[in-house]
């Protein structure tokens, strides 16, 4: 074993009540750190996830229609003094199909799924509501949204008869699986589909708005024959989804809207909760630095004397150097090891205690191994770190003076 | 330089910068490989200066020292450590073994300073010393489950642990009784004559120097005299 290992080994175990006090300050500190970091990370996970559950990453449509002024034709000059905005009517992106196709090659991109949508009424007997009509593929629709885990009866296979509504719908019109419902969009087009299916996506406003039919059905009702009206979009990595929309839009001309910019509140807030969790970590990091640092001071005064002792007997200044940043580096280590399991162990008995009246968790705290790795090597970090001035002064320490005085 | 192990050479220390004291006034000093000298003087005359330079813990202001025959002027810290830990042994009055490590472990200490690691042979070689001055029983105990004596025969067989051709000793009875002392000194006295350490003793006991085979007197920072007697 190096000389300066077994030194800071001997000095640990000879410190021991220090030692012990120390190491459990730090595992105080880390047990903070990996608790607060996993029960954020669950929270935030839980509250995107309840956001991205009814909403594409990104939704790409045509530009909005602008009226532009009108102008001689010659000198260009103004004729009309004021332009009315235009109003924006159900449009298909052109060249969908290609469209479609330059996305799903996109390396960002998961799923793409083009889809018609327009407002529409359900009717059934006495009961009409006001819906919003999704023309989908059942198959790429379904990889956009959660829908086939969210079925509470039937099958989510909209086609050309069959229509998949929500629960809030469902129990607003009185209809189950095998009733029918007459869909009649604002154009005036109607037609009859047979309930295929209710879903839960756990949004009662979507719940109680969507009717999803089979892409043609919903071409036909909107009188958009043969177009889409927008191509909704998966991204692998959820917070690069400003990027990809910004890509998107470079790529087609296209609107590209990503769930980041339709919920800039959400994101501030998550913003605002991960630098808040970010700097109480800041401030653990640093009381643990400290602490770590003020007893290693305290044992440097202590150990001067046996200090002078090894440097009198032919041990070099960098060993002494070695010999505290390894028992700075140790305690961070130590500390780690039990701040982790107690931080893990925290999460478990959180997760116990808040439930939902279900009896479900209320959102999942995962400690990952990733979040131990780095909380570790930050604690490590932070006491060689720590322990770099004390070991520097004791490197320092004149042997005949450390003798005489110690 | 012979067969000297310590040679001084017009060896001046002062120590301040505006107000300067000169501790050491011009020390010639040359101790033979496995001579058992000791160093005597009153309070104040620059004994554990002197020590403090020949154990290579300072520097002098002037002059020249050479250890083990190797000049030390041109050295730096880490020479310096290097060489103390070759040549030198050392001793001192609170005998200053590491409380946390065993007697076995404070003997093994200069060859794992040496080393620069732990070694599985350096546990006999220490075993052996500690059996040398009595001691082989208490190898795994701690300095605080020992006696003064013991704790200095522990400080002893450190000392040799390297086998150096030079032990600096200071004042290493001066905190035992009288029948300790002597054991001490007998254990001193043994490894200088077995295995041809030179040692030079820094004392206050009269008694003691006497005993030696040579008492160098410091008085004032100068060598007032230097006789060789024979040892009772």
């Amino acid at each position: 074993m190096p000389i300066s290992w077994f030194l800071a080994l001997r000095f640990f175990r000879e410190g021991r009540l220090q030692s012990v006090l120390i190491v459990a300050g730090v595992s105080v500190g880390v047990a903070v750190m990996v608790f607060l970091s996993a029960l954020i990370d669950g929270l935030q996970q839980s509250l995107v996830e309840q956001t991205l559950g009814t909403q594409a990453h990104i939704v790409v449509r045509p530009p909005d229609e602008v009226a532009r002024p009108m102008r001689t034709s010659d000198d260009h000059v103004a004729i009309a003094a004021r332009v009315e905005q235009t109003a924006q009517r159900a449009r298909s992106i052109v060249g969908w199909q290609q469209v479609v196709e330059g996305l799903a090659a996109m390396p960002d991109v998961t799923a793409v799924s083009p889809t018609v949508s327009g407002p529409a009424v359900a009717i059934r007997g006495n009961a009409t509501r006001a819906v919003v009509l999704y023309g989908v593929d059942p198959e790429r629709f379904a990889r956009i949204y959660p829908v086939r885990r969210r079925m509470i009866a039937g099958r989510f296979e909209p086609t050309g008869t069959a229509c998949v509504i929500g629960r809030e719908l469902a129990a607003d019109l009185g209809v189950g699986v095998g009733d029918k419902v007459r869909l009649t969009a604002v154009g005036g087009v109607s037609d009859v589909y047979a309930v295929g299916g209710v879903f839960d996506l756990g949004n009662r406003e979507v719940n109680r708005r969507w009717v999803v039919v089979a892409t043609r059905g919903a071409q036909t009702l909107l009188d958009l024959v043969g177009g889409v009206s927008s191509v909704e979009v998966r991204v692998r990595e959820i917070f690069a989804a400003d990027r990809v929309a910004a890509d998107i839009t470079a790529r087609t001309g296209l609107v590209a809207d990503s769930w980041m910019r339709t919920n800039a509140q959400l994101l501030t807030a998550l913003r605002s909760q991960s630098s808040s969790s970010q700097m109480i970590q800041f401030f653990v990091i640093l009381a643990v630095a400290m602490g770590i640092a003020s007893v290693l001071v305290v044992s440097v005064v202590q150990k001067g004397k046996e200090i002078g002792i090894l440097r009198a007997m032919g041990t070099a200044r960098r060993t002494v150097l070695w010999i505290f940043l390894l028992q700075g580096g140790t305690v961070g280590l130590l500390g780690s090891a039990v701040g982790a399991a107690m931080g893990a162990g925290l999460g478990a008995l959180f997760q116990s205690l808040a439930r939902n009246a279900d009896g479900s968790p209320t959102f999942p705290i995962a400690v990952s191994a990733a979040l131990v790795l780095r909380s570790a090597a930050i604690a490590t970090v932070t006491g060689v770190l720590a322990a770099a001035l004390p070991a520097r002064s004791a490197a320092r320490l004149d042997p005949a003076v450390a003798i005489r005085n110690g | 330089m012979g067969d000297a192990v310590l040679q001084l050479e017009g060896v001046h220390k002062s120590f301040g910068t505006k107000v300067v004291t000169e501790v050491l006034k011009g020390i010639d000093l040359r101790v033979e490989r496995g001579e058992f000298a000791a160093l005597v003087g009153p309070s104040g005359s620059g004994k554990s200066t002197l020590l403090n330079i020949i154990g290579l813990l300072d520097r002098p202001t002037q002059g020249r020292l050479a250890v083990a025959g190797e000049e030390t002027t041109a050295l730096d810290d880490a020479g310096l450590t290097r060489l103390r830990g070759r040549a030198l042994g050392f001793v001192f009055q609170f005998h200053h073994l590491l409380p946390g490590l065993s007697a076995c472990e404070n003997v093994m200490m200069p060859l794992i300073a040496a080393r620069g690691r732990t070694a599985d042979e350096m546990r006999p070689r220490a075993v052996a010393l500690l059996a040398r001055v009595g001691l082989a029983e208490k190898a795994e105990s701690r300095p605080s489950e020992m006696s003064g004596g013991q704790q200095q025969r522990v400080a002893i067989a450190r000392a040799l642990a390297l086998s150096p051709p030079l032990v600096l000793a200071d004042e290493p009875t001066g905190n035992l009784d009288t029948k300790t002392a002597d054991q001490i000194f007998g254990v001193m006295r043994e490894f200088n004559r077995e295995l041809g350490v030179a040692f030079l003793i820094v004392t206050h006991d009269p008694r003691l120097a006497a005993r030696c085979d040579r008492t160098i007197d410091l008085v004032d920072g100068r060598i007032v005299s230097d006789r060789r007697q024979t040892a009772t």
